[in-house]
């Protein structure tokens, strides 16, 4: 009897144990799930904070509605740090952030000169990072670290699509003016390729210095070659200078087809009614007319925070929740976050679709062309030029 | 190459010419009667640009849209006040400064340049960007083929030459033209034959000044584009074309004003590897001709330098 009683006792207290501790088990994990960091890094002080904050709150959106997911395996936190926009700064911050063994990934830098400066420092500690607004091609290709992606495009990018769009349009023939600092002599021989394999023709390149003040021989030179357009690859000051110097040698009936160094209010401002009818471009594209931007903009809106997102902070929270999206898949492991990341093919992101190269750039990156139009600067695609009620200059 | 357009580049050419020249011969009158180099001349210029700009807003917003009347008060106020800033600046940083050795002027002035630059790139509104320079001449142009002959540019060119006529009448044919010969002649026997050594000090640095106001207006009026950094540039080109020329001689200065644009404007057409070297290529020629004649194509007459 005591021996059946003790023994019934005892498969009760173990099935009670047992299904005790399996209770535990399922109830902790949904209360208290493991915490995982993850890291982002932008210019929180200084003279581009307005961006480095905007894409901090992005960032910092996406790590939020990932928490607030039940489905979710992991509960993140995210590092906020602060490069300042400079290289040195940068470069301490990113190694204090890739030291730190439990932070799995991290969506970096606004500026170029710090996210160039940063990429050893991320290879050498095996730390997978994605851009989410520096430019220079170089950040992705000078190396092929397979720790470095991103998500916003290149002038690589931006000189595709203004090669495609002036193509579509009817200019065959082109003059090319650009600065000799690199970032004009990188449009040049990006704009010059893309054009290339679309058949178009550059008839002469004229590389000027960036404070000239007379374009007048080059711009003659050009007017004897007499092409359809003139590609500009260099920033505002020069490129009113151009544009008003085509007017004086009669040269109103050639597209000015510019890029992203030109887009701004001063440009306008500097020329007024000449302005009309110039092209540029930017690497990426306002917040609302992003596949989901509406969403976007939504949500960020519900958190009340004290910044707007600014212009790249979409691609801040595409960058974030990639990287939430592989943790979930792989663990909190880096390398096999690593290895997720460099796999991204069309995957859909509230920036439109993602697909990494070899070096980890997206390839198929937004970018926005926009027509000076009345005085402001135009989504193409919204302009009464693409609607084919004004005709750009030269334009058949 | 087709005839239009080297009539063109020639056009192109003799208007950036004839901004140097301007320049140049303000460089050559300081030399002249203080042996002094002012190198606050560019940035002088800037001023006078945005000064004339200033003033043409100033108009606008008083209502009176005539471009005659306009142009002539943006003329009369920019010069004016560049006369009246390069006595000051003679006043107070050149003449203070005669006994120093003259590298110490040369400092002064150019850290004085560097002043006026930033000034205007702080404190007119919105400084660092490019301005737009109001159109007040007539815009019609004659196409000769590729040539695009503009009445503007015409009336520019002919304005520029008949100041320069103007400042040679000035120096040889009055009596202030005379004293300011007499001082740069020979300072001493100048004062001891009654001329008011401080005064045509100061009169020859407004002199300069308002020619330095002329080509910033000249400059506004053909580029329709004004900067804080125009006078920079066009300071260090006035100074090479006014030492190429002679220091000191007036024709010198305007025979190096033309011809750096010539070379200039030689460099980006005739040579294969293009436009990014013309620069290169012009200061390459003033250095050739310095080496050729290190006291300048016409040297000062009398050097009287012991």
């Amino acid at each position: 009897m005591t021996g059946r009683r003790r023994l019934a006792l005892a498969i009760l207290s173990a099935g009670l144990i047992g299904f005790g501790a399996i209770g535990f088990d399922a109830t902790g994990q949904a209360v208290a799930k493991d915490k995982v960091k993850v890291g982002f890094i932008g210019p929180l002080t200084g003279g581009t904070s307005a961006n480095g904050l905007g894409g901090r709150n992005s960032a910092d959106l996406a790590v939020r509605l990932r928490n607030a997911d039940p489905k979710a395996k992991y509960s993140y936190e995210m590092i906020g740090l602060d490069d300042e926009c400079k290289p040195n700064v940068g470069v301490q911050q990113a190694t204090k952030l890739a030291a730190d063994k439990d932070v799995i990934a991290a969506a970096t830098h606004y500026c170029s000169a710090v996210a160039i400066a940063t990429v050893d420092v991320y290879h050498k500690f095996g730390l997978p990072v994605i851009v989410w607004g520096a430019v220079l091609p170089d950040i992705t290709y000078r190396n092929k670290y397979p720790e470095v992606h991103r998500v916003n495009g290149t002038m690589i990018n931006q000189n595709q699509h203004n090669a495609e769009l002036v193509s579509k349009l009817g200019y065959k023939t082109f003059a090319v003016i650009h600065d000799t600092t690199d970032y004009g002599k990188g449009h040049n021989k990006y704009f010059s390729e893309a054009l290339a394999k679309l058949g178009g023709k550059i008839l002469g390149t004229f590389g000027v210095t960036s404070d000239q003040q007379d374009f007048n021989a080059e711009l003659t030179q050009i007017k004897a070659l007499n092409p359809q357009a003139i590609y500009f690859g260099g920033l505002t000051p020069i490129g009113v200078r151009v544009r008003a110097q085509m007017d004086k040698l009669g040269l109103n009936n050639i597209l000015f087809d510019a890029t992203s160094g030109i887009k701004s209010d001063a440009y306008i401002e500097g020329l007024g009614k000449l302005a009309e009818g110039t092209l540029s471009y930017i690497e990426g594209a306002p917040t609302e007319r992003l596949p989901g931007g509406k969403f976007f903009m939504e949500k960020y809106a519900a958190q009340n925070y004290p910044n707007p997102p600014e212009a790249y902070g979409a691609f801040a929270f595409a960058a974030m929740t990639l990287i939430l999206d592989a943790v979930e898949q792989a663990g909190p492991d880096r390398k096999k976050v690593m290895a997720i990341l460099n796999n991204v093919k069309d995957r859909d992101s509230i920036v439109g679709k993602v697909s990494f190269d070899d070096h980890g750039q997206n390839t198929v990156a937004a970018i926005t062309a926009f027509v000076a139009q009345d005085g402001k600067w135009v989504v193409w695609e919204d302009s009464e030029y693409a609607a084919g009620k004004r005709k750009l200059p030269g334009q058949k | 190459m087709d005839v239009g357009l080297i009539a063109q580049f020639a056009m192109n050419g003799l208007m950036l010419g004839m901004m140097y020249a301007l320049v140049a011969v303000g460089f050559t009158l300081f030399f002249g009667v203080l042996d002094v180099i002012k190198f606050s001349h560019g940035d002088v210029l800037t001023v006078g640009a945005f000064a004339a700009l200033a003033s043409f807003i100033g108009l606008e917003a008083l209502g009176v849209h005539s471009a005659a009347l306009q142009l002539l008060t943006m003329v009369a106020v920019s010069v004016g006040a560049m006369a009246a800033l390069g006595a000051v600046v003679a006043r107070a940083f050149v003449l203070p400064l005669r006994s120093a050795p003259a590298l110490n002027t040369l400092l002064i002035t150019l850290m004085l340049g560097t002043v006026l630059r930033e000034s205007v790139r702080l404190f007119y509104p919105d400084g660092a960007n490019p301005k737009p320079f109001p159109r007040l001449l007539p815009a019609s142009s004659l196409g000769i083929g590729n040539f695009n002959l503009r009445l503007d540019n015409m009336i520019l060119l002919v304005a520029g030459i008949l100041v320069i006529v103007g400042v040679q009448f000035l120096l040889n044919r009055t009596r202030l033209g005379l004293a300011i010969r007499a001082v740069a002649q020979d300072e001493e026997t100048a004062r001891t034959m009654g001329v008011n050594f401080n005064a045509i000090v100061l009169v020859t640095f407004a002199l300069g000044s308002a020619l330095a106001a002329f080509a910033g207006v000249m400059n506004g009026l053909y580029y329709n584009e004004i900067n804080f950094g125009i006078g920079l540039y066009l300071g260090v080109v006035g100074f090479s074309a006014a030492i190429i020329g002679g220091l000191g001689s007036i024709y010198g200065a305007i025979l190096g004003g033309f011809l750096f644009a010539a070379a200039q404007t030689i460099g980006a057409v005739a040579l294969p590897f293009a436009s990014a070297y013309k620069d290169v290529f012009a200061f390459a020629v003033v250095i050739a001709l310095m080496a050729w004649r290190p006291t300048g194509l016409i040297p000062e007459k009398l050097s009287e330098r012991v």
